[in-house]
């Protein structure tokens, strides 16, 4: 355990029978933890297998869908824009395919982001860190990285000489050309952002002329060095000292949990082994450390669950390819819960228990919101109707002693299509309505409302002194859209003060 | 320094202050801390070079890159002027105050703009929500001294009342006590005669004194029936509205002191668009005659 740094990072020494062992400790290990220490670099040796193709899977199909999604558009008619995804700021509009969003629905996010928040649970009870190992941009992009690295500068070995040896012409080369094609993704991830705020087509094009707006060049140099450090040189040290995640999701997982797991049980006692020897009586760890240098986190996964491990897999599939050579079983290390290694050792059969309590819990919130939003969405308004009584004046006496006041009712109209609205309102005996600009007869009137706008009228209430009753009377506003029906209701009062 | 005192425990070199047997240690400054202090000096320099710094006799160093704050005010407020000559154009050419009202895009303009307008100018007397004070008439209600109307409006925000713009209007009422013009018990007899007008709690004796008195004196600008003309900035006086109040006391102040109630002119200080816009708010507030 207290290897001298050469060797902690670790080279090939040698080979038993068809298998590679490595002389090398992990850099992250409980036991040398230390509150703070300097980086010391995890060279990730390349892997095979099922785990590493899905992974490979899934940074295509996120990358892939955060690159492009912008470029993809969606019909809705004049004046509004036809692209799929958009938040547009100054329009004050948020387009997701077919829903648009005003700022004053703004708690649909709430609930999409609750959602999220209930999905990333129920995964963690499930399956522990499967976010953390998939699909987190931090973990997609280092993925990346690391695959160009190693396209340009080799595998783990070659990796590890390159960094030790002098600087050379060679040398150079490789490391710029690394940095460069890492600047580039960068750009692209910066590049691609912007785009989901503006109309796509026309922001790439201001961008490239140098027209755009200020906030679209910071967000881009932001993203394209956050992109390039966190992904670049950071890497794993984002996910142990400056996620937050982590250390929650220790709270979400539970010994039933399926988690990337050393099966202590059947590798123990660990020790190399010789082609043709005996099994008996021994683990089936070979102690080859092929786990050790495939993880991206720098940790031994036979240490146990630690805060490190972001769960990516990709010890499973090292260890399943060595288990393959020597003729054992795969699976020394997989998915597997800490109760099943429990009842293993204590001689039962091991069994998934997915019916948790934490599970229904996690599943029923996750349920609810979906189906509260699913509702609200269906549901949803496409015009809304605010009736804002004057209140710096109350109400006002006239010449003749009438009492008038005065309302602003707003109608906002959600649709693209101009609307004509029939406004009724229904008030004490002996009122007369009045509004500026329109003729409302027998208080009842109709106006007419832009798309995708909002109407403002300015509407009067007058009561005789003899009609006049109680000093609050309750008046309701109702606004219909004469075509569809739709109707929208306010209550509201007329006041004229004790008398 | 030739006899250096180095302290024994850290082996820090002192300054050779004494307080009571402590010394003060002569470390060095953080590096941290002289980086800052050398990117300062350095950032220091440079922005004497580009910006506004140094103060003389008749001015001040402009700096390379030109920048003032004023100028930069200027061009703001001047480019919102240019995102706003569109409707403040379409407000100045309207067939007619009407029109824009019948327009709920240009009204909305028009009520947005004057909103802010009457709170930077016109609260001051009229109130935040146009309520008026006693003297300051209430915009809300209908009772219009000068008329009411879109028109008439503009011409009172623009020309003023009793202002100094020559083409307002200067009408005022006089002072029958305090200039002697009536003996006090007309003065007295004419009020019970007002509060009879308007169906208030009068001495009916007094008021049966007083018909003749109101048609020779008040009918020529109140009307021979006391309801008001607008022309002459007279107010109604049978209805239930009072400029400054209809209590015995204030009518009998009214009619001895006199009255002239001042509303300054908006021309000139205020554009012909904010004027109209300023119309149409006042207008939305009074319930639109």
């Amino acid at each position: 355990m207290d290897a001298d740094p050469a060797s902690r990072s670790g080279k090939s020494v040698g080979r038993t029978g068809d298998i590679e062992r490595f002389e090398v400790e992990a850099i992250n290990a409980a036991e040398t933890r230390t509150l703070y220490s300097a980086r010391t670099q995890i060279y990730p040796k390349r892997v095979q297998g099922v785990f590493r193709k899905l992974k490979w899977f899934i940074l295509a199909a996120t990358l892939g869908l955060y690159y492009l999604l912008p470029w993809v558009r969606w019909p809705r008619g004049v004046n509004e824009p036809d692209q799929a995804i958009l938040v547009d700021f100054a329009g004050r509009r948020f387009y997701f395919f077919f829903i648009e969003i005003w700022p004053d629905e703004l708690y649909y996010l709430t609930g999409l982001l609750v959602i999220a928040a209930m999905g990333i649970f129920l995964s963690s009870a499930l399956f522990g860190r499967v976010w953390c190992g998939y699909s987190c941009p931090q973990t997609v992009w280092t993925d990346l990285f690391v695959a160009v690295e190693r396209f340009i500068e080799g595998d783990r070995n070659k990796r590890i000489k390159l960094d030790r040896a002098p600087w050379s012409f060679d040398k150079i080369r490789k490391k710029t050309a690394k940095h460069l094609i890492w600047i580039l993704i960068g750009m692209a991830t910066g590049g691609a952002w912007i785009l989901y705020f503006h109309d796509a087509p026309t922001i790439a094009r201001d961008f490239l002329r140098g027209e755009a707006p200020f906030t679209a060049y910071f967000f881009f140099a932001l993203l394209t060095l956050t992109t390039y450090i966190f992904a670049g040189s950071l890497r794993e040290q984002v996910c142990t000292y400056m996620c937050p995640w982590p250390r929650i999701q220790a709270a979400l997982t539970d010994e039933e949990t399926l988690e990337v797991t050393y099966k202590k049980d059947r590798g123990e006692p660990r020790g190399a082994h010789k082609k043709g020897d005996s099994w008996d009586g021994r683990g089936d760890c070979v102690s080859c450390r092929a786990c050790v240098v495939a993880c991206p986190m720098g940790i031994d996964i036979r240490d146990g669950a630690q805060l490190e491990c972001i769960n990516c897999a990709l010890c499973i599939d090292a260890c399943d390819e060595i288990m393959v050579k020597v003729g054992r079983p795969t699976g020394l290390i997989a998915y597997d819960t800490d109760a099943n290694m429990a009842r293993r050792e204590a001689g039962s059969a091991p069994t998934i228990k997915i019916f948790r309590p934490r599970v229904f819990v996690y599943a029923g919130a996750l349920l609810l919101t979906a189906f509260v939003m699913v509702a609200a969405m269906s549901s949803r308004a496409t015009m809304n109707v605010n009736v804002l009584r004057d209140r710096s004046l109350p109400f006002v006496m006239l010449s003749d002693g009438s009492v008038r006041n005065a309302y602003t009712v707003k109608i906002v109209n959600r649709d693209n299509v101009e609307r004509i609205f029939q406004i009724d309102v229904d008030g004490p005996e002996g009122m007369a309505v009045t509004a500026i600009g329109e003729k409302p007869v027998e208080n009842a009137l109709e106006v007419a409302a832009a798309g995708d706008a909002v109407r403002s009228l300015r509407m009067f209430i007058t009561m005789t002194p003899e009609a006049l009753g109680s000093a609050s009377m309750p008046v309701t506003i109702s606004v219909s859209d004469i075509e569809t029906g739709e109707e929208a209701v306010n209550s509201t009062v007329f006041l004229s003060g004790d008398r | 320094m030739a006899d250096q005192d180095i302290d024994e425990h850290s082996g820090v070199e002192t300054t050779g202050h004494e307080w009571d047997g402590i010394k003060e240690l002569n470390n060095p400054l953080p590096r941290w801390w002289l980086i800052v202090f050398y990117i300062s000096v350095i950032w220091a320099v440079g922005y004497w070079v580009l910006m506004p710094a140094w103060p003389g006799i008749s001015g001040y160093t402009k700096g390379l890159r030109d920048h003032s704050e004023r100028a930069n005010v200027a061009a703001d407020i001047a480019a919102l002027d240019e995102a706003r000559a569109e409707a403040t154009q379409r407000l100045i050419n309207a067939p007619s105050m009407q029109a824009i009202e019948n327009d709920p895009g240009l009204q909305q303009f028009a009520l947005a703009a004057g909103r802010s307008l009457f709170g930077d100018n016109c609260a001051t007397c009229h109130g935040s929500g146009g309520q008026g004070f006693p003297g300051y008439p209430n915009l809300n209600d209908d009772a219009w001294i000068w008329g009411g109307a879109l028109e008439d409006i503009k011409t009172t925000i623009a020309y003023g009342r009793r202002s100094d713009h020559p083409e307002t209007t200067n009408t005022i009422m006089m002072a029958y006590g305090r200039d002697g013009l009536l003996p006090a018990d007309d003065v007295s007899d004419l009020t019970n005669y007002v509060l009879s007008l308007s169906g208030q709690d009068h001495d009916a004796a007094a008021a049966q004194r007083a018909p003749q008195i109101f048609a020779s004196q008040c009918a020529v600008c109140h009307g021979a029936d006391g309801s008001g003309d607008r022309a002459q900035g007279a107010p109604n006086l049978t209805d239930a509205i009072w400029l400054f109040g209809g209590d015995r006391a204030t009518i009998y102040e009214t009619i001895w002191n006199g009255r002239a109630g001042v509303m300054p002119a908006w021309e000139g200080r205020l554009s012909e668009a904010e004027i109209t816009a300023l119309a149409v708010y006042v207008h939305s507030l009074g319930g639109g005659e």
